[in-house]
């Protein structure tokens, strides 16, 4: 065993002492990523890929037909009006998807919002690939204007057999007062 | 080193420069006591506000304020306290050391709790009140939608973890490095050596607490997003951090009093204790075990089917050497000259009541079924059985048994088992119907309820209302004890005790083991 001093009250006074400062620093550099790493791996909670996906040319599964339902929800205090222009899809695997959200601003002033998406099953999140998403980025929008919002999907091929609906659900939040901060979407 | 037989210093610095690991245990044990009694009166507003269904004596904002402080002062105010304060007292005199091994640090982890919880309190009087978003302060409720006093809790928590840690650190230094000659690692009292154990949980959890509250100060004041969605954080991980601490705390709490249990119920049943090693080994585990089940606090969250799988097994799995526990102190009492004095019916009514409320946690850790029970009554009836009459009662029961050699006079043996028979039934009044209204589908933190659970809940306030005023009895009796005891100086209060603290003379002197023992 490592000796740090040759007072035996000392040196366990100062291994303890560090494996408590170890133990905090173990909250916030391995806790913290490893939860959101799992959560990426294995679509805990439903959360997609923050990145845009570069898609793979695989063909169309026109055998199977998937129900995209598109649901959106305002962050409590959110002002905006934000809502998907269609509420459902059927889609098939491996093909190409367009659709827009619409968002308006009713306020006078300037807002920035950002969506986090959540897809349910959540075991379906890590088969629902965005290859253009609202949700990568941060939306200003000036007072008293609206927008349409794209977003461009692509639903895996390889999705289980089992799976025959999936739900979309976007909550926005207004993240004014967090711009300049570093926040990524998720 | 010259003046080596001077006794306590006079007046109030006695008190507030003391090193001596006596006047220290003594300080943690009345500090603890008062916070009892405040979270005990916390409780009682909760109990008188169920008494009726409706809404007739508080605000439902003040009704949340009161479940959050008495969970809060009950855990750390009083629960904690009271087994540091049994620890400074008696592992020095266990293990035959003159003292903790860092008395200075001792004094400062005694001196800081005063003031972190009088800044809890002191939340009730601030704008917005106090916390009310629970004991276990889940984000958002504690960050987003929290009252501005939550920078005082979040000061307080801090300060109250940082003198857990100062002395469990003290703890663990003493047990490792002043130990008597002879006195090996397997010959220590069972309470020196769960103690020893629970320190290393505490070092190891503790800083796990402290970096909970250090994000949510982060989220609420300098502008990071840990748990919150719209920067990209999740409040799912709050939880995930909050019980990687919660569960070895409840263990915290309940390990000691496992080794004061294991200390008294030999004494009383004048044998010793059924298998030393097995309690030793079975301690371990039960620590160990700990850090891998946290997430069967929240099984409701939208886990995987195998991670639900994962935490309802190894959850199971620790009633394998909690049963060892249980049998070793059933089989100590099997054909033991036994007597029932105060502190062995407060063991046995640990022991009953301890296995009960681990029962009912086997029934919790069933995943499916959790989600019915999951936030009701049913919770609630679960961890009073264990805190209360698992921690409350071994303490009790340690403050009857040691009370004699800390002070020399004998306590009231009539009042003694009169606070017992009150402690027991209206602590069973209060808890037992809980689980029944739980299970019908009452939730737990709602000041109001359907009138279904009315009876239940009438019952359950009366009997909280007989246990409340049967620990004013305690106290009474504790206080005419200390005042005008019966004088003893018997240096072995009860025939059939073991151990090195009863060689000492009753009352213990002011320094003892100035000279080591030396042990077979």
């Amino acid at each position: 065993m490592l000796r740090v001093s040759s007072n035996p009250v000392v040196d366990t006074v100062v291994k303890l002492a560090s494996t408590a400062v170890i133990m905090f620093a173990f909250v916030f550099v391995v806790m913290v990523p490893l939860y959101n790493v799992l959560c990426d791996a294995l679509g805990i909670n439903g959360k997609t890929n923050g990145e845009a996906y570069t898609s793979v040319q695989a063909g169309v599964d026109e055998s199977r037909t998937v129900t995209i339902q598109f649901v959106a929800t305002n962050n409590e205090g959110m002002p905006w009006d934000f809502g998907p222009s269609v509420t459902m899809m059927k889609v098939h695997p491996g093909a190409s998807n367009d659709t827009v959200f619409h968002a308006r601003n009713p306020l006078p002033q300037a807002m920035v919002a950002q969506a986090i998406p959540s897809v349910s099953p959540s075991r379906a999140a890590a088969y629902f690939h965005k290859t253009e998403c609202f949700c990568f980025n941060q939306q200003p929008l000036d007072g008293d204007s609206s927008a349409e919002m794209p977003l461009q999907f692509i639903i895996d091929r390889d999705l289980p057999s089992d799976i025959h609906t999936i739900t979309l659900s976007y909550t926005i939040f207004d993240v004014t007062d967090m711009v300049g901060g570093s926040i990524a979407a998720r | 080193m010259g003046d080596h037989h001077h006794g306590p210093a006079k007046g109030l610095s006695r008190w507030l420069f003391t090193t001596n690991h006596k006047d220290i245990g003594t300080m943690y044990l009345w500090f603890s006591f008062s916070m009892f009694i405040l979270g005990g009166a916390f409780a009682m507003i909760i109990r008188a506000e169920l008494f009726q269904p409706g809404m007739q004596l508080v605000e439902p904002a003040f009704f949340n304020q009161m479940t959050t402080l008495h969970g809060l002062v009950m855990v750390f105010g009083a629960i904690m306290p009271s087994f540091v304060g049994l620890a400074n007292w008696m592992i020095p005199m266990m293990i035959g050391a003159p003292d903790m091994a860092l008395p200075r640090m001792n004094n400062w982890s005694f001196w800081i709790l005063p003031p972190a919880f009088l800044i809890l309190a002191g939340t009730l009087f601030m704008e917005g009140g106090a916390p009310n978003f629970g004991w276990t302060f889940y984000a958002p409720l504690s960050t987003t939608y929290a009252p501005p006093s939550v920078t005082y809790f979040i000061f307080s928590i801090h300060v109250l973890g940082l003198s857990s840690i100062m002395g469990s650190i003290n703890i663990i230094a003493t047990v490792m490095n002043m130990r008597a000659p002879g006195m090996t690692y397997m010959k220590m009292p069972l309470f020196v050596w769960t103690w020893l154990i629970t320190a290393f949980l505490l070092v190891a959890v503790m800083p796990v607490l402290a970096g909970a509250v250090t994000m949510m100060l982060m989220d609420i004041h300098f502008g990071t997003s840990f748990f919150s969605a719209a920067g990209g954080g999740d409040p799912v991980l709050f939880q995930h951090i909050f019980w990687f601490f919660g569960h070895p705390e409840v263990y915290i709490i309940i390990l000691p009093a496992f080794g004061v249990v294991s200390q008294i119920i030999p004494t009383f049943a004048r044998k010793p204790l059924f298998g030393y090693d097995s309690m030793v080994y079975a301690t371990a585990a039960i620590a160990f075990l700990s850090f891998i089940v946290w997430a069967h606090h929240m099984y409701t969250v939208g886990m995987p089917v195998a991670g639900e799988l994962f935490f309802m097994y190894a959850t199971m799995l620790i009633a394998v050497p909690t049963g060892v526990k249980v049998f070793n102190w059933v089989t100590t009492m099997w054909r033991g000259a036994m007597t029932f004095e105060t502190p062995m019916l407060f063991c046995m009514g640990f022991l009953v009541l301890f296995t009960i409320g681990g029962f009912t946690g086997l029934m919790l850790s069933i995943a499916p079924a959790d989600f019915q029970y999951h936030d009701s009554y049913f919770v609630v009836a679960h961890f009073h059985y264990v805190m209360v009459a698992g921690a409350v009662f071994s303490m009790s029961a340690a403050v009857y048994y040691w009370l004699p050699k800390w002070c020399g006079r004998m306590y009231n043996e009539t009042m003694g088992k009169t606070h017992f028979w009150i402690s027991f039934i209206g602590f069973n009044i209060t808890f037992f119907p809980q689980h029944f209204v739980g299970l019908a589908g009452m939730p737990r933190r709602i000041p109001d309820y359907a009138l279904q659970f009315a009876d239940f809940n009438m019952m359950s306030s009366i009997g909280a209302f007989i246990y409340g005023a049967s620990q004013i009895l305690f106290l009474y009796n504790v206080i005419a004890t200390i005042v005008a005891g019966k004088p003893t100086s018997e240096a072995k209060t009860w025939e059939g005790a073991e151990g090195l603290e009863w060689t000492v003379a009753t009352p213990a002197p002011y320094h003892t083991f100035e000279t080591p023992p030396q042990v077979r």
